[in-house]
């Protein structure tokens, strides 16, 4: 049995207060690749009651995605965006999700975007972060921001960090590690940086801006 | 001087193309903020830095 909206709302207020609950059902956060960062960002910020998550990835499940990424084994080969939805659905019913199997670009990044006020972005590539948080900044300036750079390597995890570059715009992660540097990926690090990612958007949605 | 990433660089008067150049960073992998407030990429030729500017070279790694 699946407990009713009212009882999920009663469950998440006992622990946040009722008055920040509102606010994380009230909040609505588009969240930018469905990998390592993106799917355990999407699953911390349904499972904080936020109430409209938008997935957008192009890429399917892959089974080297499976250290970090919050895939079941039976699912490589779906739709990383689809597969989110699905397993987020399980987890908290009543966050409405809607999943969009698209490659952002800077002709798209606006429609796509449009009616998020907080967007998160969770891509792999160095190029591809670049471009998003250029596009959101110069055509999106009312848009908060929270990206992730350097999360790469099995140093400490103690360097990762979340720093606020200008009023809107935070990024997240040890700015160093580079994942062409061949020093591998381990989820429980891209985790940590994930969760500094999630953790300032519910910052944000709390009304608290600092870093 | 020029603040870059917290360091005093003598820079006033260049551009940040030249910046950049200069620096030998990727420009496909970062974004620049001036004095708080982004650079467009398509300015970055035309963009002079001048006395007492602060800039921000944000420098993307892969990884996710």
């Amino acid at each position: 049995m699946i407990p009713t909206k009212e009882e999920f709302f009663n469950g998440l207020a006992a622990k946040h207060g009722a008055e920040l609950q509102k606010k994380f059902a009230a909040a609505s956060v588009a969240v930018c690749g469905a990998g390592g960062l993106g799917s355990n960002i999407a699953i911390a910020l349904a499972r904080a009651g936020v109430g409209r998550l938008k997935i957008i990835d192009f890429d399917k499940i892959e089974i080297t995605n499976l250290n970090r990424q919050q895939y079941f084994a039976d699912q490589i080969g779906l739709f990383k965006a689809q597969a989110l939805k699905e397993n987020l659905s399980k987890i908290a019913p009543y966050c409405e999700v809607t999943a969009e199997v698209a490659k952002i670009t800077e002709e798209n990044v606006t429609s796509l975007l449009k009616g998020f006020p907080i967007v998160c972005e969770a891509f792999d590539k160095a190029e591809a972060k670049a471009m998003l948080v250029n596009a959101i900044l110069e055509n999106m300036p009312e848009t908060y921001l929270v990206s992730g750079s350097g999360m790469a390597s099995l140093n400490s995890a103690n360097s990762i960090k979340t720093r606020k570059i200008t009023d809107r715009f935070y990024l997240c992660g040890d700015l160093t590690n580079d994942v062409d540097a061949g020093d591998g990926l381990f989820g429980a690090r891209v985790l940590v940086c994930a969760a500094h990612q999630a953790h300032t958007i519910l910052r944000i949605i709390a009304g608290e801006f600092e870093a | 001087m020029v603040k870059i990433n917290g360091q005093e660089i003598d820079a006033a008067g260049k551009t940040i193309s030249e910046i950049i150049e200069k620096e030998g960073y990727n420009a496909a992998r970062l974004a620049v903020e001036l004095n708080g407030s982004i650079v467009p990429k398509a300015k970055y030729a035309e963009t002079v830095v001048k006395e007492n500017d602060v800039i921000e070279v944000v420098r993307f790694v892969g990884g996710g």
